[in-house]
């Protein structure tokens, strides 16, 4: 089986700083992966490369088996990779159900159409009300996405991200800046939005980590120190060194 | 031949160092406060008319001076009431403000001078030929103009260089989005800027007042080239606008100088095509489409550098 | 998964809306039917024809900046080719007895319109923001200045005309009077109406509105912005067009100044002070500028700095322009409370117009003294006469200006004060918690 995502070698250079060094990862199929490490690591980069906001230097980068290194953000969305971003990154002065539906509209073979009504598509408008059912926005739908609470902007940023029905999900820090109850809403949230896709996921609580990945990666300095099991990483001596310790300390 | 290539390049680098002088005040401003001053050229026009009545009352010296002070002051109170009021709003806001400014000025220069060219003069002292190249008399005027703005260029590069406020300049330059991180002065030095740079379109307009034609639209007829500069330069770069100055300047005042047409080279069209548009194009001398190359330049660049000559920035 | 739908989807028009929706346009076609019946005047249908060409053109206009984000210098390109393209094709098929009868010249305009932003577009729309806005400047003084050098097609500074009654015929209908320019006019108008309304409820619109917001975003939900632009920048080229070659018709000539930098600016005015954010916005603004511009130059010398200078105010104080000022009081309106807000408004309204009238007397002064130094200083301007010379119009301007400056801040404060309040209130009791 091939995997849903593999780094081979991947490198990013800004200037002279080598951000990210020699990476080699690979995500299974249906894998729920975390990436961790410390602050400047270098995983909000890594996001950017796999996703094509950011173009690597060298290596490459394997999307079920298919090279897509060098493509254009879109053209990697259109092949069923989909990201989250860290600083909520909505379109502000629409409906909450106008973001949405404009994250399916690609999905469901609309394209650039300019001869259909969009209020008349049954199936975007199943598919939009579901995942708008699902990230309990329902009551705010026809409110402007700039007016939500920031947890609600949260939501409504991972339902934009897997609204598109990409079966590779990439989340970057989803529950940044929440309190504790509605962390625990959005975890239970990604669980029930990914249930079968693969998941990479960048988050800082541990707490979310080990409760929801099946394996994790951790990233110091540009580079991957280790990658496995939750059990193996919490047993990983470079990583407590490196990462845990100084949360234990 | 060799008379107008000398010639020619004077005029060029005199023209492209004027272009500059007006680019680097836009430049700096778009870097800092993000919004292209869309009346820019209106203030070199402001320069100039300043200029023209100042030195009516107490003679060109003064009016070097003093012309600049005012538009600098205008720019001062417009950054200070204006556009930090819109700011809020977005820039399409900014720039519309802009926009609205530069239809106003024009409006206002009308009403105050009228639609016609002033008598602008260039003072005695500078009246006489600086040298004569072959059989061409080059005057004095157009060589204190090429010294003004060396000076300019010279001592911006200094400020830039040398000085704290340069610093942040040059901070601003590479990284736009730390200017909102400056701290409580920030609005001050905003005011500076935009009054600094409206003040050295100023000091372009009252150079090139007595040497071309001081007249309402004269801001209508450079703005717009203004713009090709920096954005063939690459929006935001200082190096670029450089460039992109001394090139436009150079093309434009070559361009004037040859009065060849495919006509002159290939002889007349066929008496076949004498009426279509072909002609048109056939009999067009190289002169004659000068005005037009800055804009093809730009599309030119634009197919192989998007981006600009040296720009990295998007917007 | 129906069910689901059902509950959370908004609800899909019942037959009644459908009807009151529908209903509206034939409303509106049965109002521009009888216009010229109840406004039967030569001026009034030559007024009503160029509101509607300039409708069209605000519209087409707004499709780049107020739904795409895309502010352009040089929209008046696309009108202007449309414009030129349909001269030659009412000369052409006149001369050649095709049997193509006017009202599908704009036809050709559009085409026209089409080709060249299709043509153009692409390059341009590799750019947003201020870098657009820049381009579309250079570009229209590209076509701006070649078309004066390419004159055997825009007929140098006279331009090219036309004789539209010289057409083949139907219905017997010459298009020589102006009340039959004026049905051809309404008929496009509202065409071009319903086809913009229809675009902006389409895939590709809500994408325009997308890429408006957020590019970055668009990237990532699987659309190229680039594409989006391009399209959007297609469709207003092509319904700029159509307008153009309205207006050659209406005017039987076409000239440089149609693709100049003044038609671009006023139909940036007018779109602007309408307002962008709403899809009636540039109507009101195209009949708004129309209007004020046909009606303000009878009034004064100096109307288009008064024009000038209101476009600033728009920007500075009502950003959503007047559609966007009327719509801030709906929700007051909706829970009956706008009376609560009259007597501020009443009162921040008189020093408001005392500075206003200052201004307006401090500029017809000094229009006095520098363009006509020489002539009677008994002047009138809007209507109003005054004598400019005399120290006592001098002193009421800056009394004017000054106190009414002073007044006007202190009140219009309490404007915003009372409007907090109000619209609290409003909300509170649309919507009680």
């Amino acid at each position: 089986m091939t995997n849903a995502i593999e780094l081979r070698g991947v490198e990013k250079t800004f200037g002279v700083t080598k951000v990210i060094q020699n990476i080699n990862l690979k995500i299974a199929q249906g894998e729920r992966h975390a990436l961790i490490g410390p602050n400047g690591a270098g995983k909000s980069t890594t996001f950017n490369l796999i996703s094509g906001y950011m173009r690597p230097t060298t290596g490459s980068i394997l999307l079920r088996g298919e090279e897509i290194a060098g493509l254009r953000p879109f053209q990697i969305n259109r092949r069923g990779l989909s990201r989250s971003f860290q600083v909520t990154n909505v379109f502000a002065n629409m409906s909450v159900w106008e973001n949405l539906r404009c994250a399916v509209l690609w999905a469901t073979g609309q394209r650039y159409a300019f001869w259909k009504n969009i209020d008349n598509l049954p199936e975007v408008r199943e598919r939009t009300a579901q995942i708008l059912e699902y990230i309990h926005l329902a009551d705010r739908r026809d409110m402007p996405a700039g007016l939500l609470t920031y947890a609600e902007q949260r939501a409504l940023e991972i339902g934009i991200t897997v609204a598109g029905g990409a079966d590779v999900i990439l989340l970057d820090e989803p529950t940044a800046g929440m309190s504790h109850a509605e962390t625990e809403r959005a975890v239970e949230l990604i669980r029930r939005l990914t249930e079968g896709r693969t998941l990479l996921i960048v988050e800082h609580d541990m707490s979310v980590v080990f409760g929801l990945a099946d394996k994790i990666s951790v990233l110091v300095y540009g580079q991957i120190i280790a990658s496995g099991t939750p059990e193996e990483i919490r047993g990983n001596a470079k990583v407590k060194e490196a990462y845990l310790g100084e949360e234990a300390a | 031949m060799l008379e107008l290539i000398v010639i020619s390049s004077l005029n060029g680098i005199l023209f492209g160092m004027l272009l500059f002088l007006m680019a680097s005040g836009l430049t700096v401003i778009f870097s800092m406060l993000g919004v292209l001053n869309f009346a820019h050229a209106s203030f070199y026009m402001l320069g100039a008319f300043f200029g023209f009545q100042i030195s009516r009352w107490v003679g060109f010296w003064p009016a070097l001076v003093l012309a600049p002070l005012l538009a600098g002051l205008i720019g001062i109170a417009v950054e200070r009431y204006g556009l930090r009021h819109v700011h809020k709003n977005g820039h399409v806001a900014e720039l519309l403000f802009t926009f609205g400014l530069a239809f106003a000025i024009e409006e206002v220069v009308q009403i105050i001078w009228g639609k016609s060219p002033v008598d602008f003069r260039v003072p005695a002292v500078l009246d006489f030929p600086a040298f004569t190249i072959f059989s061409t008399n080059y005057p004095a005027f157009k060589m204190f103009m090429l010294l003004v703005s060396v000076v300019i260029f010279l001592s911006l590069l200094l400020v830039l260089k040398k000085t704290r406020v340069g610093l942040i300049v040059q901070a601003a330059l590479t990284h736009p989005h730390m200017v909102a991180h400056l701290g409580h002065n920030v609005g001050r030095i905003f005011m500076l800027v935009f009054g600094v740079g409206t003040a050295l379109a100023a000091v372009a307009g009252v150079i090139a007042g007595p040497a071309l034609v001081t007249q309402s639209n004269m801001a209508a007829l450079l703005g717009p080239i203004l713009f090709v500069v920096v954005v063939v330069g690459g929006l935001g770069s200082l190096p670029g606008a450089f460039i992109a100055s001394l090139m436009i300047g150079l093309l434009q005042t070559f361009a004037v100088s040859i009065n060849t047409s495919p006509a002159s080279l290939f002889g007349p069209l066929d008496p076949a095509w004498a009426t279509t548009w072909l002609s048109d194009i056939w009999n067009v001398t190289v002169a004659q489409v000068a005005p037009v190359l800055p804009y093809l330049l730009l599309v030119l660049v634009l197919i192989f550098r998007p981006m600009g000559l040296l720009g990295t920035r998007e917007t | 998964m129906r069910d689901i739908t059902t509950r959370i989807a908004p609800p899909l028009p019942t037959t009644a809306e459908k009807l009151k929706f529908y209903g509206m346009w034939v409303g509106l076609a049965l109002f521009l039917l009888v216009l010229p019946k109840i406004f039967a005047s030569g001026g009034a249908l030559t007024t009503f024809c160029l509101i509607g060409i300039s409708i069209i053109f605000a519209l087409s206009y707004n499709i780049l900046l107020g739904q795409t984000g895309m502010l352009s210098f040089g929209h008046a390109v696309y009108y202007g080719l449309g414009g030129f393209l349909a001269i030659h094709a009412i000369n052409y098929f006149g001369g050649h007895k095709w049997p193509i009868p006017l009202p599908l010249v704009p036809v050709i305009g559009g085409a026209t319109g089409l080709f060249f932003s299709a043509l153009i577009g692409w390059v341009m729309t590799q750019r947003s923001g201020t870098a657009f806005a820049m381009i579309s400047l250079g570009l229209a003084e590209l076509i701006a200045s070649s078309a004066l050098i390419l004159r055997s097609f825009f007929g140098g500074e006279a331009g090219v005309s036309a004789n539209r009654t010289k057409m083949f015929r139907v219905f017997e209908l010459s298009f020589g009077p102006q009340i039959q320019i004026y049905y051809l006019v309404a008929a496009w108008t509202l065409i071009a109406i319903i086809a913009m309304y229809a675009l902006t409820r389409t895939p590709l619109g809500r994408m325009c509105n997308a890429v408006r917001d957020n590019p970055e975003r668009v990237q990532f939900v699987g659309y190229d912005p680039h594409v989006v632009r391009y399209l959007a920048f297609c469709f207003a080229g092509m319904f700029a067009g159509i307008a153009g070659s309205l207006a050659a018709i209406n005017f039987e000539i076409a000239n440089s100044a149609y693709l100049g930098a003044v038609q671009s600016g006023t139909v940036l005015f007018a779109a602007y002070i309408g307002g962008i954010g709403f899809f009636i916005g540039p109507i009101v603004g195209a009949i708004f500028v129309t209007v004020l511009s046909i009606g303000l130059s009878d009034l004064t010398s100096v109307w288009q700095l008064y024009f000038g200078l209101f476009f600033i105010g728009v920007v500075m104080f009502t950003p959503g322009g007047l559609t966007g000022l009327m719509m801030m009081h709906r929700p007051l309106w909706r829970a009956g409370m706008l009376t609560k807000m009259l007597p501020s408004y009443l009162l921040a309204g008189v020093p408001t117009f005392a500075f206003l009238t200052g201004i307006m007397l401090a500029i017809e002064t000094t229009v006095h003294y520098t363009a006509h130094p020489n002539e009677d200083p008994n002047i009138r301007a809007f209507g109003i006469p005054f004598n400019a010379t005399s120290p006592l119009t001098w002193s009421a301007a800056v009394l004017l200006i000054v106190v009414g400056f002073i007044l006007a801040r202190i009140t219009w404060r309490r404007v915003a004060h009372t409007w907090d309040e109000t619209l609290t209130a409003a909300r509170a009791k649309v919507h009680p918690l």
